[in-house]
């Protein structure tokens, strides 16, 4: 850590006891991006899944939006240490989405458009913990915070939830999507501060 | 924010000996060959993502924690620079 | 320059002075420091009390001599992290973290011979004024010209020093391009720059100008593009962007 700057407080934040170590409490909604926002109209817009013997099921956007959705709250944790409770999303549980896949694969690599992929266990997909959004806060969800869709697995770390998201890809063995290549953590659990590569 | 790869002067200064902003990279994804300082970069972002000003591929990737920095290159195919005395 | 890794150290305030109503210009003691090429940038880093930090980069203003202090030109933007303290807390005597100087490309260099042209936007004429001011430094004789873009008149820094420079060396011409408020008696309505402007007063691409164009990512872009499509080399353009609009 570096001195502190007499008078610096940054950005509006508190620290609270119920957040995962490290992180500070959040008011406004952070915009993280790594490339260009990408751009997709709904009527070219789909999400597939590939199990790992090629079989694939996709959902265009009026299929997708007919499923049963649920309306959730849940906390949310970033890497880049925020933290924001109590977000409120619309979305398709991966219970759903995977009910009718035939799939021993245990992990799953999620792809986007724009290129950017991350992996989970099927494991952290099921069982009510990850669902596709495509609302936040009662709205379509923007652009700029991965509309039409995302990914959203509240337990790990943010970057898991993939914005802009179109598909799976189950995988028998774990491989490494754009983050974790670059040095984070494979996992990311936030409870247990896994933020990189060897934690 | 859309910014460049002088941008990341700073981190690659702290990683490598010398100036990388000047270093010549040739794109993976489509060939394209340039300057790191010329690389787009966005930001805020978990970590730094510098695409070919061409096809926008990530060609670099660097990675702080506290202790390490992880720098991942498997978007350039290459990287060339000049051995010169000053900077 | 020793070739070695570099690490952050803590510069000291030695002096500020306000260049326009939002733009300050803080002038560093930093101990140590090796000296710098004008073009070049350091980063800032603040940490609050409870570990919180952000970091930003600042182009250095001031030409590098023996001994001397650094100068960074803050331009505060309105929804900033970093640049509403540097430009409203920040005081003599007060310490900031360091890094640099850092960026060899974007950085001009006495040894070149050909004429310069330097297009900026904003607080993108940060660097380039640094490059100026070590062409005075050094009596260098290649040929300068700034175009300087910027809203209003009360938003262009270092206009007083620009028009001295300017009335000092025939070497060194400044066109100023006004996109909300011109001044009195300026011959055009206010405009973005564009390509009359740059073929009117930049260099044309047969003199082979070294061109630097710094500013908001947008404004780059533009500009950059008019110099391709003048005609310039699009390996004598360098270019680096600030972000925002």
């Amino acid at each position: 850590m570096g001195i502190i700057s007499r008078g610096f407080g940054g950005r509006r934040r508190d620290s609270s006891p119920d957040l995962p170590p490290g992180q500070y409490l959040t008011h406004d909604f952070p915009v993280l991006s790594a490339g260009p926002t990408p751009r997709i109209p709904l009527d070219r817009w789909q999400f597939s899944i590939v199990t790992e013997t090629g079989d694939k099921h996709t959902w265009n956007w009026d299929e997708f939006t007919a499923l049963p959705a649920e309306e959730i709250t849940v906390d949310i944790h970033c890497v880049t240490k925020w933290s924001k409770l109590g977000t409120g999303w619309k979305g398709v549980s991966l219970d759903t989405l995977l009910e009718d896949v035939e799939s021993a694969a245990d992990y799953a690599m999620a792809h986007s458009y724009g290129g950017y992929t991350t992996n989970v266990p099927v494991e952290d997909l099921l069982d009510g913990k990850a669902w596709i959004a495509y609302e936040f806060d009662g709205e379509p969800l923007h652009p700029e915070h991965g509309g039409p869709a995302r990914l959203l697995i509240p337990h790990l770390y943010f970057w898991k939830s993939a914005k802009w998201v179109n598909g799976l890809r189950m995988m028998p063995e774990d491989e490494p999507g754009f983050w974790e290549a670059a040095g984070y953590h494979m996992y990311g659990d936030p409870w247990s501060e896994q933020r990189y590569h060897g934690d | 924010m859309e910014l460049d790869g002088n941008s990341l002067a700073g981190d690659l200064r702290e990683v490598f000996a010398a100036d990388m902003t000047g270093v010549i990279f040739t794109c993976a994804g489509c060939g394209h060959a340039g300057a790191v300082a010329t690389l787009r970069v966005w930001e805020p972002a978990p970590g730094l993502v510098g695409r070919c000003p061409n096809c926008e591929d990530p060609v670099l990737r660097l990675v702080r924690t506290p202790d390490r920095v992880f720098l991942c290159l498997t978007g350039a195919t290459r990287l060339e620079m000049r051995l010169e005395t000053d900077t | 320059m020793k070739n070695r890794r570099i690490n952050w150290r803590v510069a000291t305030v030695a002096d500020a002075r306000w260049e326009t109503s939002s733009a300050r210009t803080l002038v560093l003691d930093v101990p140590d420091w090796p000296g710098h090429l004008p073009g070049q940038h350091v980063d800032i880093r603040l940490t609050a009390e409870d570990g919180y930090s952000a970091q930003r980069s600042y182009s250095i203003a001031s030409a590098w001599s023996e001994g001397g202090r650094v100068e960074l030109t803050v331009q505060r933007l309105a929804d900033g992290e970093v640049s509403p303290y540097l430009t409203d807390v920040v005081e003599k005597g007060d310490q900031l973290e360091l890094r640099g100087p850092v960026g060899g490309w974007f950085v001009w260099r006495e040894k070149q011979p050909a004429p310069v042209l330097l297009i900026g936007g904003g607080s993108g004429v940060v660097p380039l004024m640094a490059m100026i001011r070590a062409r005075g430094q050094v009596r260098g004789r290649q040929p300068f010209r700034l175009i300087y873009s910027v809203r209003t008149p009360e938003d262009a820094c270092y206009a007083d020093e620009l028009r001295r420079r300017v009335r000092d060396d025939p070497g060194l011409d400044v066109h100023f391009v006004y996109t909300r408020k011109a001044p009195e008696g300026w011959p055009v309505p206010p405009k973005r720059i564009d390509v009359a402007t740059i073929n009117s007063h930049g260099w044309p691409p047969d003199f082979q100008p070294d061109c630097f164009v710094c500013g908001p990512t947008s404004f780059v872009e533009t500009a950059a593009d008019i110099l391709v499509a003048l005609g310039h080399d699009p390996t004598k353009i360098r270019t680096e962007r600030f972000g925002g609009a």
